[in-house]
């Protein structure tokens, strides 16, 4: 193994994780906003609503991601839609992430005893006010480990953005192979530098959900 | 009208195709305290929670003082309607429901709260006189995980009473208890007797249900077979199915 070369290049891969975190916030940000929106459509009382939820989830779902990053960056033009390749990764991905965080934040609202919202009912509480002061509360609390494998693969997700020339750490490894020809030790270490980000990350989910249980 | 305050008219409920409730009739004055009784499935909770549209009826009136709880209105108007009517109906549940995320303060203040805007002056109030009713004033800011089941259906009957209902409905408020918990619970229920609050009890507890209640409502599968006052409905009942049914939960529980 080359340690010289990778102690020569890393400064450049640091650069690049920098890119990689910037785009799991902000591919987090707009997960969770297309989730909060898709959940609440696909609850909604209105079927018009529920329709539209349902099919933004089984599309973004059933179809890879890879697929709608394409058709956005290279096919966008065509319909008028001009991105730049990091624009087009965070919104690609995040709406992408944002189907599965719908089905989440659903999940765990569904799974709020029926007997809360039945005693907030029987008080007189509206659909609103029994779920933004009963169920909501308890359903956040459900929903932060099952966000945070969510937000675990949109991380890794973002290595498909070098497939658009994003420079992020997965780009940045194919382009020192390039020019090094040392595949091993340039893969290894984006992957090491996933591996952090993702131990980090991994670490304030689970302090942030232990810190929703104390009660 | 008639001067019945709770009034059920040819009450009839479906689930799909299961009928639950067939022609019921049922009218609680002011003050009284009705029993309901009957075997697992004969609709008892089905019927509490026709009155406070829980599970609404199929067809048949619900009547609170002179209003009618099961109005038909447009979407909108009847959700208004639902809510305020049911601000009047308290309602305890045999696993309690109590909100886990809040305090008991927290339990008990949240719809008084929201619904009558209540200050802070104020709730702290009301929750102080009725945690004192139900002897938990010391449990006052303690999370509902950290109090025994029949501390937490005390504050669930102190939660309902908060909003100052009209009329209570207890849907085996005390099944899910261990025994030895259940009279604390009982005696509670027997205070709001004492101050003349119109409760409608299910239950299987036919000593408790002798001793409080002013009727006694015996149901099987979907209608009322047998009312009449306790001394009549437990010691001396009219109708084979009361008596079997007595018999049957007599052998069952050892009196
Ligand atoms: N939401 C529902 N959907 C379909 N069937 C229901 C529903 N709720 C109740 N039932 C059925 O209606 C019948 C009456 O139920 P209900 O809960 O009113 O009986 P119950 O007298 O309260 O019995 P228990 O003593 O076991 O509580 C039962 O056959 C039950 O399976
Ligand atoms: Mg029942």
């Amino acid at each position: 193994m080359d340690t010289e070369l990778i102690l020569r290049v890393y400064p450049f891969f640091l650069q690049a994780a920098v890119v990689t975190i910037q785009l799991s916030i902000l591919t987090t940000i707009l997960g969770l906003t297309c989730g909060a929106l898709g959940a609440a459509a696909r609850m909604s009382r209105s079927w018009v609503l529920r329709a539209i939820g349902a099919t933004y989830v089984s599309i973004f779902r059933g179809t890879p991601a890879l697929i709608q990053l394409f058709i956005l960056y290279f096919g966008g033009p065509q319909i008028g839609i001009q991105l730049d390749a990091f624009e087009a990764g965070v919104i690609g991905l995040g709406v992408n992430i944002g189907a599965y965080m719908a089905e989440t934040m659903r999940g765990a609202i569904e799974s709020v005893d029926k007997g809360q919202r039945e005693a907030a009912r029987t008080m007189g509480l509206s659909r609103a006010q029994a779920m933004r002061k009963v169920i909501l509360p308890q359903a956040m609390r459900l929903m932060i480990r099952p966000l945070g494998v969510n937000i675990n693969a949109l991380i890794k997700g973002t290595a498909l953005v070098a497939a658009i020339s994003v420079v992020e750490l997965t780009y940045t490894a194919q382009r020192y192979i390039g020019s090094t020809y040392k595949p091993f030790e340039m893969f290894l270490l984006s992957g090491a530098l996933y591996m952090i980000i993702i131990y980090v990350v991994g670490i304030g989910i689970a302090w942030l959900d232990r810190k929703a249980r104390i009660t | 009208m008639t001067t019945s305050f709770v009034k059920i008219k040819n009450a009839a409920k479906s689930f799909g195709n299961l009928q639950v409730l067939k022609d019921i009739n049922l009218t609680v004055d002011r003050g009284q305290i009705v029993a309901i009784i009957g075997p697992s499935g004969s609709g008892k909770s089905t019927l509490l929670r026709a009155i406070n549209e829980l599970d609404p009826l199929t067809s048949g009136e619900v009547w609170l003082e002179g209003v009618q709880i099961n109005r038909h209105l447009p979407p909108r108007q009847y959700e208004a309607h639902v809510n305020q009517v049911r601000q009047d109906i308290g309602m305890v549940f045999q696993h309690f429901n109590l909100f886990p995320h809040l305090t008991v303060r927290g339990n008990i203040t949240l719809a008084p709260r929201m619904l009558k805007g209540l200050t802070e002056a104020q709730a702290n109030a009301l929750v102080e006189e009725q945690l004192t009713k139900v002897g938990l004033l010391e449990k006052i800011d303690e999370y509902p995980s950290r109090l025994s089941g029949g501390q937490k259906q005390r504050v669930a009957i102190a939660r309902a009473l908060a909003m100052k209902p009209k009329v209570m409905l207890f849907d085996e408020a005390t099944s899910a208890l261990d025994p030895e918990l259940v009279e604390e619970v009982n005696m509670v229920m027997k205070q709001l007797a004492d101050e003349h609050m119109t409760m409608i009890i299910v239950t299987h507890e036919m000593d408790f249900a002798a001793s409080v209640c002013d009727r006694v409502l015996f149901m099987d599968q979907g209608v009322v077979v047998e009312e009449g006052p306790p001394s009549v409905i437990f010691q001396n009942p009219v109708e084979e199915r009361t008596r079997n049914f007595l018999r049957k939960h007599l052998a069952r529980n050892g009196g």
